[in-house]
């Protein structure tokens, strides 16, 4: 064994308590803290950085494989450089950025611009994972050029923002796609049947004189997807899942042995559609929140592996945009800074383990995107969190790093204040002299 | 006697009847009534909001309802001021923040607010220390609407008790019909809903109603008619094949009011589309209470500033 740099001692690691041994950015060796012996000694030489973990749960880096950073094109909104920073801090070690920017993320040369600044911006992380555009300009008419976008480093195809309603199109992008080994994120829905609806469609939108979009407008999409998935054999991974019905779709779709992933978002586990009683338009999103047993599917669904991953749908918007009659309103609500902890309280609250937990942010993005995550063995990369369990922050304005301060947590005390962000054993995030948050 | 009255409002705001309870609904149309003898004298005119300002904001163009509301201002001395989007460049590419910022520094009694979108009379009144009287938001509420149909109502027939109401037509884009159903079953009056499904509201099981998809059974034994006014754009949008058809289904015409029982009551928010929704002889016939709903509006919409404008710890002094 090597000699670590770095040893994270007396962490939570799910249920068990470990010292981390960290060198040359991988992890060395996991192991029962209190072990060290005679015949099994302390390996830690002088000149190492030592963190007493004690309290602290340690988590692998989370993957958010669905976030809008805006840049190119609406940096008013947010920037790669804001973005990255809001995810070193919610948790994010690798962030997957959607590619409806101005101009989209339909050439190689826009992927570069991204990868540029996000170097700039975040010299060692969190890494920028851009997704190409499926079609040109997200038009939906012409294929994007998906293999010089593959070559520059996108990791994913998605017309998302712009559901590609053309199923023959939509065909020939996954067959497409999938001789580059790299999978297609698809936005289900049918734009006739969302009507341009604000909200989920049922009686409290009827009460509310908001238009609709009903569960309906999702899930013929998801339908469409799970049966050339079948036909095709090829992977395709649903975007946010907000309904029952996509739920059992899915779950039908894999049973008979479709190569379809899923993700749903933070805010589709926590809130339902009561959110916009008040018009808030912060609660406003696409796919709309729905109803609590819309709610229940999802997190039964992600608890039995029928949805395989969390994913933010960061999409955040200026103050200005969002303070609005509802009509008005763009959809999104801004998550990098407030996924970790709005999650952490599903495992504190007991809806979510810690194994669905680990597996929803890392180990199952990895898998469907090729993206290499720590399952904390040896030669993993040493990305890693020491989240306060026992400590909650107050969502507000002032701390958010995103410049989106669109949330549904405003004010909001959540559980789970990141103390440590590592990322290829080095330090994103720690107590000093960066200011902590929360207490 | 009026100040008494005022002082035991509790709401800043009117923005849809939900808020109210059944004796404050009352309250209103007992206002009203005090308020309508005043349109009656060839004075019409009582100083009870002398130096009080009223600003009516119509981002939609409405000639009856804010009309309606600068009379019932004015009857009361307050002074009234028109803010539209069509002929004020205040309000033109802004947003309705600062449109509302800006009210608000002019520092008026009450803003009368019509819009587009549903939730933003709320929107205003979450931003103003005035009052925020709702005069229509989006398909959401039209409070003083409901009352002053009421109002008409109870001029009838004393009580709304065990009576049963038809609301005809286009329900899913209506903000009449919303507050309506509301108010109407507050008052302890039956409410049925008719019209095509295309034109109901999503969710329309769980309303305290019973739905119709036939005019001829909806009708049978009710003891008025509102029917709504069909916004000739619902054709294009795909949900009707043509006017003519919708008037042929939908249109209340002699026929039905046979079936109604007898002096059965029809009313119309305005303004009529005849032929579409009501048939023009059945809009002039004796039992249409259309004229009398306009006179209602002015007491009801009197009754309303007043109730806020002087409600106890605000401006009452
Ligand atoms: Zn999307």
């Amino acid at each position: 064994m090597s000699a670590p740099d770095c040893i994270v001692r007396a962490a939570r690691l799910n249920g068990r308590v470990v010292d981390l041994y960290v060198a040359d950015g991988k992890v060395l060796e996991v192991r029962e803290t209190g072990g060290i012996s005679a015949t099994n000694p302390d390996p830690a030489p002088a000149a190492c950085t030592e963190i007493d973990a004690t309290g602290l749960v340690l988590l692998p880096s989370l993957v958010d494989a669905h976030a809008h950073l805006r840049e190119p094109g609406h940096e008013y909104k947010e920037t790669i450089a804001s973005g990255l920073d809001a995810a070193a801090h919610g948790g994010f070690g690798t962030v997957m950025a959607m590619a409806n920017t101005a101009p989209v993320n339909d050439e190689a040369a826009i992927t570069d611009f991204m990868l540029a600044q996000a170097r700039r911006a975040a010299p060692h992380g969190p890494r920028l994972r851009p997704i190409g555009a499926l079609t040109k300009g997200l038009q939906g008419r012409e294929l994007a050029p998906m293999a010089e976008l593959a070559r520059a480093g996108c990791v994913a195809f998605s017309n998302d923002g712009a559901p590609v309603t053309d199923s023959g199109l939509f065909r020939r992008a996954l067959e497409y796609s999938s001789d580059l080994g790299l999978r297609v994120i698809d936005h289900c829905e049918d734009p006739g049947l969302a009507d341009g609806g604000v909200m989920h469609e049922g009686a409290l939108s009827g009460r509310l004189g908001l238009k609709g979009q009903p569960s309906t407008a999702e899930a013929v999409q998801v339908a469409r997807d799970v049966l050339l998935s079948l036909q095709l054999r090829i992977p395709v991974h649903v975007a946010h899942v907000s309904c029952r019905e996509s739920v059992e779709l899915i779950a039908w779709a894999k049973q008979r042995g479709a190569p379809v992933t899923a993700e749903v978002t933070p805010h589709h586990l926590v809130f339902d559609e009561t959110a916009m009683r008040d018009y808030d338009a912060d609660a406003k999103v696409n796919p709309p929140l729905r109803t609590a047993d819309d709610r229940e599917a999802l997190r039964q669904a992600l608890r039995d592996g029928t949805i395989d991953m969390l994913a933010t749908d960061h999409a955040p918007h200026a103050a200005h945009e969002k303070e609005v009659p509802v009509d008005e309103a763009p959809f999104g609500v801004s998550g990098l800074d407030t996924a970790l902890s709005l999650t952490w309280s599903l495992v504190a609250d007991g809806v979510l383990d810690e194994a669905a937990f680990v597996r929803a942010w890392v180990s199952a993005p990895g898998a469907a995107f090729s993206l290499a995550v720590n399952a904390f063995k040896p030669g993993d990369p040493a990305d890693f969190l020491l989240l306060d369990p026992a400590a909650t922050w107050t969502v507000t304005p002032q701390a958010m790093r995103s410049k989106g301060k669109n949330t549904l947590c405003r004010g909001r005390t959540l559980p789970g204040v990141l103390r440590y962000h590592y990322l290829a054993g080095r330090p994103l995030v720690a107590p000093e002299p960066g200011p902590a948050r929360g207490r | 006697m009026e100040k008494t009255i005022g002082s035991k409002w509790r709401h800043k705001d009117l923005l849809d009847v939900s808020q109210l309870d059944r004796d404050e609904a009352l309250h209103i149309l007992d206002t009203a009534a005090r308020f309508q003898e005043i349109n009656t004298r060839p004075v019409k005119k009582v100083p009870t909001l002398k130096g009080k300002s009223v600003v009516l904001f119509f981002a939609e163009p409405s000639t009856r309802t804010k009309t309606s509301f600068d009379m019932a201002g004015k009857r009361l001395s307050a002074d009234t001021f028109s803010l539209a989007t069509s002929s004020s460049s205040l309000v033109k590419g802004e947003s309705l923040k600062d449109t509302v910022l800006t009210l608000q520094a002019m520092n008026p009694d009450a803003i009368v607010i019509r819009h587009s979108m549903s939730g933003a009379a709320r929107f205003v009144a979450d931003r103003v220390r005035c009052s925020v009287l709702n005069g229509g938001d989006g398909r959401h509420a039209h409070p003083t609407q409901a009352l002053l149909d009421a109002y008409t109502l109870r001029h009838e027939w004393g009580d709304l008790e065990g009576r049963t109401v038809l609301i005809l037509g286009d329900i899913a884009h209506s903000r009449v019909a919303r507050s309506n159903v509301l108010l109407l079953n507050l008052l302890g009056a039956r409410v049925r809903l008719c019209g095509p499904r295309t034109l109901l509201p999503a969710g329309v099981a769980t309303w305290p109603v019973e739905v119709f998809s036939r005019l001829k059974e909806a009708v049978r034994g009710v003891d008025a008619v509102m029917c709504l006014r069909l916004q000739l754009e619902r054709q294009h949008a795909g949900l009707l094949p043509s006017l003519r058809e919708y008037s042929d289904e939908y249109g209340l015409g002699a026929r039905h009011m046979e079936l109604a029982n007898p002096d059965a009551k029809i009313l119309h928010p305005g303004p009529v589309n005849r032929g579409v929704e009501i048939s023009s002889e059945l809009a002039d016939c004796a039992d249409s209470l259309i004229l009398d709903q306009v006179a209602s509006g002015v007491a009801v919409r009197m009754a309303a500033l007043f109730l806020l404008i002087t409600r106890k710890g605000e401006n009452a002094q």
